[in-house]
């Protein structure tokens, strides 16, 4: 297939827009035209609602679609790590089953990887899948679940095979959250917010048809679903979570809101994690501790390493966008954010002094301060601590050797946590 | 000689991108001048030269200034130079970083030449900077004294007046190639001058009458320091007598940024040499590189490293734009060049372990260098402090 041109994308589906954009449609119908036209998710195969474009071309429609001032297919959440990874991996049945209501944004979904004795190390999960009949009963609990609450289908990995090392014997499931036996309880975290879950699922029941890819190779689907992860974590720790501009006020707008409401909730906290760095120079000035030199001190460190990892990332990107071999400056962007994050948490501090006591409508910028004070403990555990970022860093980047292992024997008789 | 026809597509392809990434021709430059330093400035040469007191091969020099013109970086090709800007000075000095070349050219080809750039007329820079230019002449620039500070407002230095002749009265000290320059470019304020008023530079040769030099034992023994003292020296103005203030502040603006770039080079030398030897030590029957405990702080090396780079990098184009951010974000690379320049050299020497405090390993030379860069032209708290003050954004 030739490559088309920007240009021609551009006037192709700047065209159709002018022929099918409604504000006055609801969301789901609206994104059914999307999902029908293939100008919905561009980039997918044109079998599955989308049109074979490149990344880059699917980039443009996006920002055509957006600078139309028309609504886009639903890619908020796990969803998208979803699509990525049934698209890859799923039989034509799930795809089929689950696909459009992705970019219709109908069905919400979660991520069931994590389990309490298992965080650093994902590959030593406990949570059980027996095939019995047509289906495969699932027992164990999973935790740090984002959006469980407000999900239907959740990407579950479950051991099916005990007796092989534990890499070998996981497999990818989707399960269906609204069924008796799942239990999703929030989980309150130290900053007082509850954007995770924990799940527990008691002979949950799953069909038979819906493993993806083969038997005991859920590892491998599971990398799929990661690395997209670790772009939409890249994403929010730059942003924070987005929310729409728009003054629009079409029907569809209306919907629109509501869904981002629901979505971005559990993300509301994530640029406290990251120890808003952008605003220590104000905060002191505002509050008189850029009087103290010793102040000026702290929120000049803040700045600094805030910066500098600004420029480290401008420069990964440009070395990519010029086509050159990654450098290590590629790799370092999260361990980075976990000095920053404490460094503008320090300044904060010092900046605040003893209102750093206080939080709510009590404490600074209406408890924003407190909040960062209290968030940022989770930016060098989320997403991989900081201790298995130095390990991925040391080992990928440096070459240096990988640590002697105790887990390569069956998983039945390695070592494990003891969860009550 | 590698001149500015060659390079001339670098000084055209400039934008706000240049500040992430060198051009091609750049990496090629510095492919030059890495080669260039690691056959004339091996450790073992540092070595023979940093024990001499005039503290460099002339040999060396002469070659450097022939082959690649690297004195003349910084000078347009109308006064005889190459008609390059900061990146490509950031190049050349953290590869003299890398290797720790042993020359006057932190001293001569940036404070000295930068000073008479921003200062001399038309005339004095057509009689004073060929010569540098072409490493046929060696200049030092004489600001600090021995309260140890660069700055205008602590000059104390004065320059008499007696019908359009000055002598110059005062001791400064911190001299970089002080001793072996043939003639000191002298900050002098005014008599009865106070802050940043009445600053002047000024000329003096090296055997003037009444200037006594000492070479200081420096605890990096690669950068000879001196401390000259001027008795009625007789001293010839360059520029403008008076008004030199803010063409000083413009000389350290650069020669911070330089510095910084130098730095960085020895820090990614010896995190680079820390590697090395992790791999190739064996204890408790594995390779010391195998431990986490040494994984971790090269990990993190590898970070401050890196940052430390994209500073660098960033400040040298911001000086090339002359960006107004300049003044804020060379002091931020200067701070945090010398912070991660000290953090690495002491993580080198612990992770050679016994081997690493030895005078036979190289670690402890760029210890000292880099203890010496840290305080040399401020120390990082006080860049921190002009970073507060020059930071301009909301």
């Amino acid at each position: 297939m030739t490559e088309l041109s920007e240009e021609s994308v551009r006037m192709e589906v700047r065209t159709w827009l002018e022929q099918n954009w409604d504000e006055n449609l609801g969301l789901v119908e609206w994104r059914s035209r999307l999902a029908g036209s293939g100008w919905g998710r561009p980039n997918w195969p044109q079998e599955w609602y989308g049109r074979g474009l490149s990344n880059n071309l699917a980039t443009v429609v996006q920002e055509e679609i957006r600078q139309f001032g028309a609504v886009g297919a639903a890619d908020s959440g796990v969803r998208m790590l979803a699509a990525a990874t049934l698209l890859e991996h799923a039989t034509d049945y799930i795809k089929d089953k689950l696909l459009h209501k992705i970019i219709t944004g109908e069905d919400a979904w979660c991520q069931l990887f994590s389990e309490p004795g298992s965080g650093s190390d994902l590959a030593g999960l406990t949570t059980k899948a027996e095939l019995k009949g047509d289906n495969w009963i699932i027992n164990g609990q999973k935790v740090w679940t984002t959006s469980a609450h407000h999900a239907n289908h959740g990407l579950l990995l479950a051991r099916t095979d005990w007796d092989v090392p534990k890499h070998k014997g996981i497999s990818y499931f989707v399960l269906d959250i609204l069924q008796p036996g799942v239990e999703v309880r929030p989980l309150r975290q130290m900053n007082g917010h509850a954007s995770f879950n924990e799940v527990f699922m008691t002979n949950a029941v799953i069909p038979k048809d819906m493993l993806v890819g083969k038997l005991n190779h859920g590892w491998e689907v599971a990398m799929t679903t990661l690395s997209h992860e670790r772009r939409l974590a890249d994403g929010l720790r730059q942003m924070g979570g987005t929310a729409s501009k728009s003054k629009s006020k079409g029907k569809i707008f209306k919907e629109l809101a509501a869904e981002l409401k629901v979505e971005s909730a559990p993300y509301k906290w994530y640029p406290q994690r990251a120890g808003r760095p952008d605003l220590t120079v104000n905060r002191a000035r505002e509050t008189g501790a850029i009087n103290d030199p010793v102040i000026r001190q702290e929120v000049a460190k803040a700045l600094t390493i805030h910066q500098a990892n600004q420029w480290t990332g401008r420069r990964a990107r440009q070395a990519q966008k010029l086509g050159r071999p990654p450098g290590p400056e590629g790799s370092l962007g999260k361990l980075a954010a976990s000095h920053v994050a404490r460094a503008a948490a320090r300044a904060h501090t010092l900046t605040t002094g003893a209102n750093s006591m206080l939080k709510g409508s009590d404490g600074d910028l209406n408890g924003i301060i407190a909040e960062v004070l209290l968030s940022v403990p989770a930016v060098s555990i989320a997403g991989g601590t900081d201790e298995i970022q130095r390990n991925i860093i040391s080992e990928r980047v440096l070459g240096l050797p990988k640590e002697p292992r105790s887990d390569t024997g069956p998983f039945k008789d390695v070592p494990r946590n003891v969860v009550s | 000689m590698l001149n500015g026809a060659v390079y001339s597509v670098v000084n055209s392809i400039q934008g706000t991108d240049m500040r992430y990434s060198f051009t091609d021709e750049q990496e090629q430059f510095r492919d030059f001048v890495r080669k260039f330093m690691s056959s004339h400035s091996a450790t073992n040469a540092v070595r023979v030269q940093m024990e001499t007191e005039q503290g460099y091969d002339r040999d060396v020099w002469k070659n450097l200034s022939e082959s690649l013109g690297l004195p003349g970086l910084l000078i347009p090709e109308e006064y005889g130079g190459q008609g390059f800007g900061a990146i490509e000075l950031g190049i050349a000095l953290e590869e003299m970083g890398r290797s720790l070349l042993c020359a006057p050219y932190l001293g001569s080809s940036v404070l000295a030449t930068t000073a008479i750039l921003n200062t001399g007329t038309d005339k004095e820079k057509n009689q004073l900077l060929p010569d540098l230019a072409a490493g046929k002449k060696i200049a030092a620039l004489a600001l600090a004294e021995p309260s140890g500070q660069w700055d205008a407002a602590s000059i104390e230095t004065v320059a008499q007046e007696s019908n359009g002749n000055y002598r110059i009265n005062g001791t400064k000290s911190f001299v970089l190639d002080g001793s072996s320059a043939d003639y000191i470019v002298v900050v002098a304020r005014q008599e009865n001058s106070v802050g940043e008023a009445g600053i002047s530079f000024f000329i003096v040769d090296s055997s003037a009458a009444g200037l006594d030099k000492r070479l200081l034992d420096t605890v990096d023994e690669t950068r000879k320091l001196s401390e000259l003292k001027f008795t009625d020296v007789a001293a010839k103005p360059l520029g403008t007598v008076g008004d030199g203030a803010e063409a000083l502040q413009q000389t350290l603006n650069l020669s911070y940024v330089a510095l910084a770039n130098e730095m960085m080079g020895g820090a990614q030398k010896l995190l680079e040499n820390a590697l090395e030897y992790a791999q190739l030590r064996v204890q408790f029957g594995r390779l010391i590189g195998s431990f986490q405990s040494m994984k971790h702080k090269l990990a993190d090396l590898l970070m401050d490293v890196e940052l430390a780079k994209s500073a660098v990098y960033y400040a040298a184009e911001a000086a090339a734009e002359g960006a107004d951010d300049l003044p804020a974000v060379a002091s931020l690379a200067k701070a945090f060049a010398s912070d991660t320049y000290l953090k690495v050299a002491a993580a080198c020497i612990q992770i050679h372990g016994g081997i690493g405090f030895t005078w036979e390993n190289d670690t402890h030379l760029y210890f000292k260098r880099a203890k010496s860069s840290e305080v040399f032209l401020g120390g990082p708290d006080l860049h921190r402090e002009r970073l507060i003050q020059n930071w301009q954004k909301s």
